[in-house]
């Protein structure tokens, strides 16, 4: 921040590389993000097509799939997040180490897709969970994750570490794990966590179609 | 098939005199037309045609749920045979196959007395092991209280669910959220999470908060 970037440049060209803490920090982080591995539908297919050699997403430092929450940075919630399986998918969020990203993939990882009428099916994991990118598709290319995952990583690179607005898990009152829903008589209890989901009510007009 | 079904139905009835089975026909062009079978001869029924008419394969059992016993049967029930419970009931439909004699599908259907208490249908486990997780499936969706069943529990919802979606008079819970293009059926669904009029000055209202990072 300080220094001029006339300056850093000129020193670069020297072989002098100046840079600073927050940024060599963020450098580091959004250049290997280890995903959880683990897919929920068909989305995870054209995950798994994104690390294999045609779309490689080793090239950005991606392509390690942790078995365990404990080693992972990055979920990528691939598919239908059905009701069942939502404690289970937050209960994983909960169990990762800071700093943790959150990728959702898809129709059903953003709003339940085409099964958001169901009984079954939850409305979309934003309600329990932060999502920090969403790709939309049904179910998105794998070139349309490359572009997520390129997404995250320019949000990650502007990360403020410290001052007001401080990336979460940098500031010491963030949260770091959300409530997980029980299973209740007919649906999740609570449906979703109002302290991070508040979607805005939209009125419409009477008689109004256009 | 339709020889190859009264032929079957001969058979049983032959066999198993007292079975109340009955034949259904199906007028449309599938032309799939079924035996109804009394509950409590079903596995009965469904041991002899394994062991004498070789029907081997289960391929697949479903559910009905006729809350309008009237609308069960596609053409009108013949005098004296079995009568439609007056409040409704639920169906269980089995799909038999024969892989040695390329028959198939034959299909069974019997229904529980009501919807409530009494629906219930003997397990066909002890004939047919394939049965096991379909019939937990049609309790877990339908309610259908298989008799015998070993190990009869949900399947795909959660235990502590005590719904059972499939049937029709089954409400989802409100959970309703913002719809870009409501119309029709949604239209009225999300008017009636409207905020009221008093509360409301704009057209669009947001109620987020301060976004987390």
């Amino acid at each position: 921040m300080a220094i001029d970037p006339k300056l850093a440049e000129d020193l670069k060209s020297q072989g002098v590389h100046v840079t600073s803490f927050e940024q060599l920090i963020n450098w580091g982080r959004s250049s290997s993000l280890w995903p959880l591995q683990f897919g929920l539908a068909c989305c995870a297919i054209e995950m798994i097509a994104a690390t294999m050699a045609k779309y490689d997403m080793a090239r950005f430092g991606a392509e390690v799939f942790r078995p365990s929450p404990r080693q992972a940075d990055l979920m990528i919630v691939a598919g239908t997040v059905t009701k069942k399986m939502a404690p289970q998918v937050v209960r994983l969020y909960n169990q990762m180490a800071e700093p943790k990203y959150v990728i959702a993939m898809g129709a059903c990882a953003i709003s339940g897709g085409p099964f958001k009428d169901g009984y079954n099916v939850l409305k979309g994991i934003d309600r329990f969970i932060p999502v920090d990118v969403v790709i939309p598709g049904c179910p998105p290319r794998p070139e349309a994750l490359l572009d997520g995952l390129m997404t995250l990583r320019d949000k990650i690179a502007k990360e403020k570490l410290i001052g007001k607005h401080r990336a979460r898990h940098a500031d010491p009152n963030g949260a770091a794990s959300f409530p997980v829903p029980e299973f209740g008589p007919h649906d999740l209890e609570p449906t979703a966590n109002r302290e991070i989901w508040n979607p805005p009510t939209i009125v419409r007009e009477e008689g109004g179609s256009e | 098939m339709i020889v190859e079904i009264e032929t079957i139905l001969a058979g049983i009835r032959e066999a198993l005199p007292n079975s109340g089975i009955s034949f259904r026909k199906n007028p449309g062009p599938s032309g799939q037309h079924s035996l109804l079978v009394d509950g409590s001869n079903l596995v009965e029924v469904c041991q002899f045609l394994q062991d004498t008419l070789d029907f081997d394969l289960l391929s697949n059992v479903t559910g009905v749920d006729w809350p309008e016993p009237a609308k069960a049967d596609a053409v009108a029930v013949p005098e004296g045979e079995v009568t439609p419970a007056a409040e409704g009931f639920l169906e269980v439909l089995y799909h038999l196959y024969s892989t040695n004699r390329r028959v198939g599908p034959l299909v069974l259907r019997a229904r529980t007395a009501d919807r409530a208490g009494n629906a219930k249908i003997p397990s066909v486990v002890s004939v047919f092991r394939s049965a096991e997780f379909q019939e937990r499936e049609i309790f877990d969706l339908y309610g259908v209280i298989f008799t015998g069943h070993p190990d009869l529990r949900r399947i795909l919802m959660w235990d502590e669910f005590v719904d059972f979606p499939m049937r029709k008079d089954y409400v989802a819970p409100d959970d309703y959220e913002y719809e870009p293009t409501p119309h029709d059926a949604v239209l009225e669904k999300a008017k009636t999470h409207y905020p009221s009029s008093e509360t409301q000055d704009g057209k669009i209202q947001d109620t987020r908060k301060e976004p987390v990072l």
